[in-house]
């Protein structure tokens, strides 16, 4: 308490000083907030553009292997066909893994899939589209289409399909009209009951989404999935819960960290320098501190003499130093804070993201800054509460 | 005014510094001071006055000898006995510029209550309010210590030094900045303390006409003491 009140009356008394040192923790705790603010506002975009339309972990089976043409002397091919694509495996006892799927820990959606090519024709257009069939409810979870309908509705049943703008304009299709598509010898005619735009080319361009039933029969996989979707809490455990998830049900799991390294690779060499940059503005705030009160140790050895020989213990006066360190750090933490979250807010409009200040990354730069007033600090203060009495009240301390 | 059981009491006090060649500054002093006692400490500049204070003032440890306050040795205490039993038993005035200049003059009063009971406390004004009235300050309780003249400034030492009802007092020139008529002002209240609770003070001057004003002079040469008694007695004056 005294400790705190001497602090307090100290920083007052050399008010220049402390205002200077507060300006530069303030423009230190500035930078951290705006620099991880627009870092992390950028993550989340490139997290949400590759994941919006895609699972975070993918289950299916291997893909069946064409067997090969066994070349025997004297024997030639007269024709070699090849499969227009490979050809997933069924899915044995699918929906026995989907329970096991949704047991995971960690897993908070999880949908069966089919999915194959096929092409679409409208009138005389003629595209080639991926007919992705799912229960609606729980297709809504894995990819947020209803939020990126911009025409019609989201709904599958029937014979109602939904498609993206992209390949609403190549087949010229509005709501309500009919599309033929074809797989092989099968082919079905669909309504478009929406069109989405979910913000990614591919998707746009080639996804066909209807029910899990007409999917199944278009691409003549009654009863049958090719995979299941799933979706986890937190993003970067998806790698760790696909592997257990693979443990579960014994089926190839792949994560979105296995399909995107690329993209991976690029954020965390982004968090690596991120976290560089945190640290030299946090280097450079405890300096500022350190120095500012290591002077001040000197200008007021007098005063610590004193309080010294009225009784004052050499707790207490650490306890006077490393106060100031953490003032410096509350104050120019809170101040920090809002002129970053204020230059977050001025540099959003132009920016093609949003840049949040969330509270967690409040309360961060609030310990941090903290922290570092403390560390800063200790050093002055282990220094005056060592000196000498009688030889600081001389002043020669 | 004095009483049998000392106050204070130093036995064969000796005090040197440097390491190798050591420069002894004090050679074997004794003294004692009783409850009530009023002592002037003089010497020439050098004599080892100061030394001998900070010794007695628990800041600093003797070479060799010992110290005892009521009866409690110090030189088994550690630091942070030692620091409370500075605060309890003993205050301190100094020669100059020696109040906290970023305390308002009633919290330089309070500091020593603050420091032996953890923090300023609003039931400590009250005590400090009467003391800065006893020494003609009670209108100055929130100015800062820039604000007042020398003499006022000494004025709100005395009445720090007695917050705590200090039994011993020791003043390293507490008139040594001032002028004739407010060094009068300042010892009138030390005096006035003496009589009124029997407080014992331990003087150091320069100051002859001072030391002429006390109960006791002992007299330090060389880190020696060469006379110890009544003022008129003593040998040289300074």
């Amino acid at each position: 308490m005294l400790a705190l009140q001497l602090a307090w009356r100290f920083l007052r008394e050399g008010r220049t000083q402390s205002l200077l040192i507060l300006a530069g923790v303030t423009i230190g705790i500035a930078a951290f907030v705006f620099v991880s603010a627009i870092i992390q506002g950028l993550q989340v975009n490139l997290l949400e553009q590759t994941l919006g339309s895609q699972a975070h972990i993918t289950v299916a089976p291997e893909e069946a292997t064409p067997r090969a043409l066994m070349a025997e002397p004297g024997v030639e091919f007269a024709r070699r066909v090849e499969p227009a694509e490979p050809r997933r495996r069924s899915f044995d006892q699918w929906q026995r893994a989907v329970r096991r799927v949704e047991a995971t820990d960690g897993v908070v959606a999880v949908c069966p899939k089919v999915s194959g090519s096929a092409l679409a024709y409208r009138g005389a257009a003629e595209e080639a589209v991926k007919v992705v069939g799912a229960d609606a409810a729980r297709l809504r979870r894995i990819v947020n289409i209803p939020a990126n309908i911009v025409e019609g509705v989201y709904r599958l049943g029937g014979d109602e399909a939904l498609i993206g703008t992209s390949l609403a304009d190549k087949l010229a299709a509005r709501v309500g009209d009919p599309i033929r598509v074809q797989s092989g010898e099968r082919e079905s005619v669909l309504r478009i009951a929406g069109i989405f735009d979910i913000g990614n080319e591919m998707v746009n361009g080639r996804w066909l989404v209807t029910s899990l039933r007409n999917a199944q029969t278009l691409l003549g996989r009654i009863g049958d999935i090719t995979e299941i979707d799933a979706r986890v809490a937190e993003v970067y455990d998806a790698e760790r819960i696909a592997r257990e998830v693979e443990r579960r049900t014994g089926v190839p799991t792949e994560s979105w960290m296995e399909r995107n390294r690329d993209l991976l690779t690029g954020l965390r060499s982004q968090d690596a320098s991120t976290t560089m940059i945190r640290v030299f503005v946090l280097l450079a705030v405890a300096m500022g501190i350190a120095s500012v009160l290591s002077v001040s140790v000197v200008q007021r050895r007098g005063q610590i003499g004193i309080l010294r020989a009225v009784g004052t213990s050499r707790r207490i006066v650490l306890g006077i130093f490393l106060w100031q360190g953490v003032l410096f750090g509350l104050v120019g933490a809170l101040l920090g804070a809002l002129v970053g979250g204020l230059a977050g807010e001025l540099i959003e409009s132009s920016a093609l993201f949003d840049i949040t200040v969330t509270p967690r990354l409040l309360l961060t730069a609030l310990a941090v800054s903290i922290a570092t007033g403390v560390m800063a600090a200790y050093l002055p203060a282990r220094r005056a509460a060592r000196l000498d009495p009688a030889a600081a009240i001389r002043g020669d301390g | 005014m004095t009483s049998d059981a000392p106050l204070l009491e130093l036995e064969g006090i000796c005090k040197s510094y440097g390491e190798g060649l050591k420069t002894e500054v004090l050679h074997g002093v004794d003294l004692s001071i009783h409850k009530g006692d009023v002592v002037a400490l003089v010497g020439p500049s050098g004599s080892g006055k100061s030394t001998l204070l900070n010794l007695i003032g628990l800041l600093d440890s003797p070479t060799a000898g010992r110290i005892a306050i009521e009866g409690e040795a110090a030189e088994h205490l550690d630091d942070r006995d030692l620091t409370q039993l500075r605060g309890n038993k003993l205050g301190f005035i100094f020669q100059s510029h020696h109040l906290l200049p970023g305390l308002s003059v009633i919290e330089n009063v309070m500091l020593p209550s603050a420091a032996s009971r953890g923090g300023f406390r609003p039931d400590m004004r009250a005590p400090a309010k009467a003391l800065l009235d006893a020494v003609g300050l009670g209108d100055w309780t929130e100015a800062l210590p820039r604000q007042l003249s020398g003499g006022m400034q000494q004025r709100v030492a005395v009445a720090r030094a007695l917050i705590n009802d200090p039994p011993l007092v020791l003043a390293d020139e507490p008139t040594g900045n001032l002028d004739t008529e407010t060094s009068d002002q300042v010892f009138a209240l030390l005096r006035q303390r003496n009589v009124e609770r029997e407080t014992a003070f331990l003087i150091v001057t320069h100051n002859p006409a001072l030391a002429r004003r006390c109960d006791r002079v002992v007299e330090l040469v060389d880190g020696r003491v060469v006379y110890e008694g009544l003022p008129s007695g003593m040998k040289s004056e300074d």
